[in-house]
């Protein structure tokens, strides 16, 4: 019988996180690599496909390109011993922080310009900087009510912060069906380990839009806004609604009347105070933005700006979260917190800068670019991999648009075990941990998505491009299980059993004989005849 | 309850109980012309096909029809795409049926997806999507509340009843020469049991007929489905009470006035024009459907965005 773990191969430049270069299984690991080498190759490849079977019934799906299709779910976990995880929560905390500071500053009196820390035409060329949304101020200090700050593990390990999402970012529904599923498939391997529970996500998210709500409004109406079924995220959306117990709203179900926005009831129009919205800016509100968009609810900016209702995440977000913006993002810690960022950016050239684009345009076939503001993996460039036609196009590009992109050195990420064809093979991960700021306090929840690139030596972790995820396992404490002594004996009553009809059952026994031999007598006769 | 999801609820109802019925229907087809060695398969075929509304198929048989009330996802009428409404549906609303519920449409769906069914013998598929609608029905009668969205999913249920009742109806008195046609039927309405207990066996067609239309207590007769869809209507009404009685007072009106004309009008007075009465009963349905919608689906509020006009 061949191990779980037979022939795991590692290379010495890429951090596994499992397995260290001399071959030796990482603190955190040790149990689960047992479990699993206990397991067997086969049955673990049973119970993996346990689990798309049952996310394909249960329909966990992403839609792509109008079709749906399954999220694969991994079933290596990825674990995160507790010190690392404080590392990170504070680390992110810090960073969403920031960003608040920033975003509050940059719709209000552009200090931080003033002061000549940022240049101006960084903030004003941002194409999601947007003027409509200048000075409206959000109740209890809030723009980024949810955020998901994109982390990597570079190759000796270290955590750095690769992207930010303060706009509208998505994942966190599969944090969430990934630990039931886990649950369900691995008792035995979840049942020995401490493991941060994901399930107050939901609770904590409706607090902090009910925190949001508009001043005077004691209960109020928190609904989720999303484009339709046919988006990307729709099963997101419908799962967070129903775990918050929210209504899931289409634009069409939306009017704006008198500064309010209202929604189209059975009972007439019923007013809407805080909008958990998870349509793009540029569709949100056609008087504004795209005025073909049949998304969003014409007027509700206004009705935001004038206090009547709540827009969860603020419009105009994207500037923060631009990956221009990104590479000041350290400079943005240390001027509004006055601390050292604890999580390090990636290397950034900004090739709007003439210094910085010279060598870039050197280094080309070495070197990942980005677009400033594509998110899903689009339009991504990775030197090494590209071709002669493609660095060329590319070039053309960058030099006709410098601002619009970014460029990095390719970043190593790091490896987990990964179920494929051939067993289980290192496969590069992110992580993505999300975070709610309710006005009082950023918590993060503890954990995140691990986004996994399923191809061999493939580096771009996206869903659209084919990855998968993994359930990310934040131990507690040492990570083992003890047994918790009860804290007080309870007297347990014995209940009465349960009725059955017992009289019946008991005059059975002579009944069923004397129907027996009744049977036997006519065949008897029968074959008599 | 916001509009649409109202909507989604009532033709969940509805298209799931167009996919049983059509499943049943279909069934007893196959069985009828199996059993009977002198049916003419293109005559009864064509009468079915046209009690469903497809009146432009030359020639039809049984495989003409298996595809066009079964497995095509593309044709109106058939079972697979029923379902497939119900799940779309469901998909809409999807925060709002519960979850076991959920499940349960899409497990089948995935079934029935990609023409998997036209692979299984035609028996099996129809009793598949039988038993299937009664499992998503069980689970949304014990999991869900039964508050105003159940309603509409009832309503939308009896009404689509009614409606399919009726083709089956109608499609019997077509078929009335062959000596099992009521008896299929009765089939067909899962009703067979049920007659023979009510009528001791000695019984004939006006009186599967009767049974059909009249019967107090089989929850699949005519009459029963009809003060079903009443009552779930009366009930939302109660939530909207004092607002644009007149309109849902269409709705009310129309089934109140269908139940009334079976309920005291004479049997034989039916029985002599039964495909006219039974097309009157399917004409009911569409208005009530359609008064429903406008009252309670896009009546409040509506306004158009004109794109580029500013």
């Amino acid at each position: 019988m061949t191990g779980a773990f037979t022939d795991y191969p590692t290379t010495p430049s890429i951090f596994d996180e499992t397995v260290s270069a001399e071959g030796a299984v990482r603190p955190g690991y040790d149990q689960i690599t047992r479990q699993f080498e206990d397991f067997g190759l086969e049955d673990v490849r049973n119970r993996g496909e346990y689990v798309s079977k049952s996310y394909h019934d249960q329909g966990v799906t992403f839609d792509y390109e109008g079709e749906e299709r399954p999220f694969p779910l991994d079933i290596v976990p990825r674990v995160i011993d507790a010190d690392t995880w404080s590392h990170v929560e504070a680390g992110v905390a810090q960073r969403v922080t920031a960003l608040e500071a920033f975003l509050a500053d940059i719709y209000g009196p552009m200090q931080i310009i003033t002061d000549r820390v940022l240049p101006r035409h960084i903030v004003t060329t941002s194409s999601h900087y947007h003027r409509v949304a200048f000075d409206i101020q959000p109740l209890n200090g809030v723009r980024v009510h949810v955020s998901g700050i994109d982390l990597i593990r570079d190759g000796d390990g270290t955590f750095r912060v690769l992207e930010d999402n303060v706009r509208i970012p998505s994942g966190v529904s599969y944090v969430l069906t990934n630990r039931r599923a886990m649950t369900s498939t691995l008792p035995e391997v979840v049942g020995t380990h401490r493991i941060r529970p994901v399930a107050a996500y939901p609770s904590r998210l409706l607090r902090a839009l009910r925190a949001a709500a508009p001043s005077g409004i004691t209960d109020p109406e928190v609904v989720v806004l999303t484009p339709g079924p046919y988006n990307s995220a729709y099963f997101e959306h419908s799962l967070l609604a129903r775990l918050m117990g929210c209504r899931l709203v289409e634009g069409r179900d939306l009017v704006t009347q008198g500064g309010r926005v209202m929604m189209r009831t059975t009972h007439g129009l019923q007013p809407v105070h805080v909008i958990y919205r998870r349509v793009d800016d540029d569709f949100l509100d056609p008087v504004a933005f795209r005025n073909d968009s049949v998304l969003g609810c014409p007027g509700i900016l206004n009705a935001a700006r004038a206090g009547n209702v709540t827009i969860a995440n603020a419009v105009g977000n994207g500037v923060a979260d631009d990956k221009l913006m990104y590479s000041y993002v350290p400079d943005i810690i240390r001027y509004y917190l006055g601390e050292e960022p604890i999580l390090p950016n990636v290397d950034t050239w900004r090739l709007e800068d003439p210094g910085h684009r010279e060598e870039v345009l050197d280094r080309l076939d070495e070197l990942v670019l980005k677009p400033v503001d594509g998110s899903g993996g689009k339009g991504i460039v990775i030197g090494p991999q590209a071709s002669k036609d493609e660095l060329d196009q590319l070039r053309r590009t960058v030099t006709a648009s410098p601002r619009g992109w970014i460029a990095q050195p390719v970043v190593q990420l790091s490896t987990v075990p990964t179920m494929v064809d051939d067993g289980l093979r290192p496969r590069h991960v992110d992580l993505r941990p999300f975070a709610i700021n309710d006005g009082e306090k950023v918590w993060v929840l503890p954990g995140g998505l691990t986004r996994v690139a399923l191809g061999e030596g493939e580096l771009i972790v996206n869903s659209s491009r084919g990855g998968g995820s993994k359930d990310t396992w934040v131990l507690s404490g040492d990570g083992r299980r003890t047994r918790v002594e009860p804290r007080a004996q309870r007297q347990v009553q014995i209940g009465t059993a349960p009725q059955v009809a017992l009289k019946r059952s008991e005059a059975e026994p002579a009944e069923q004989e004397q129907q027996q031999q009744q049977q036997g007598g006519t065949s008897e006769a029968g074959a008599g005849c | 309850m916001l509009s649409r999801i109202a909507e989604s609820l009532f033709w969940i109802g509805r298209y799931l109980e167009r996919a049983e019925d059509t499943s049943r229907l279909l069934e007893v087809h196959l069985t009828l012309l199996l059993e009977d060695p002198v049916v003419d398969e293109e005559a009864t075929s064509e009468v079915l096909l046209r009690v469903m509304g497809i009146d432009d198929e030359a020639s039809p048989d049984h495989q003409t029809v298996l595809q066009l009330l079964g497995w095509d996802e593309t044709s109106m009428t058939s079972m697979v795409a029923a379902f497939y409404g119900a799940r779309e549906s469901a998909r809409r609303s999807r925060e709002t049926v519960s979850l076991e519920m959920w499940e349960a449409i899409n497990t089948t769906w995935n079934m029935m997806r990609g023409n998997r069914l036209q692979h299984v013998p035609a028996h099996r598929a129809c009793q598949l999507v039988r038993e299937r609608c009664a499992v998503v029905g069980g689970l949304a009668d014990a999991t869900m509340t039964h508050d105003e969205g159940w309603q509409y999913m009832m309503l939308g249920r009896q009404l689509e009843r009614v409606d399919m009742t009726s083709r089956i109806i109608e499609s019997a008195a077509y078929n009335a020469d062959s000596p099992y046609a009521w008896t299929q039927t009765l089939r067909a309405c899962g009703a067979h049991h049920a007659f023979i207990r009510a009528y001791r066996g000695a019984a004939t067609d006006a009186q599967a007929a009767e049974f059909l239309l009249l019967n107090q207590l089989f929850p699949r007769s005519v009459l029963v489905s009809l003060q079903g869809a009443e009552e779930a209507l009366g009930e939302l009404e109660a939530g909207t009470a004092g607002r644009r009685t007149a309109v849902t007072g269409e709705a009310v009106r129309a089934l109140g006035r269908a139940r009334a004309e079976l309920e005291f009008g004479s049997l034989e007075e039916t029985m002599a024009n039964l495909p006219e009465r039974m097309s009157r009963l399917q004409r009911t349905c569409s208005a009530v459907n359609d008064a429903v919608s406008t009252h309670y689906f896009d009546g409040a509020g509506q306004s158009v965005w004109r794109a580029g006009v500013r």
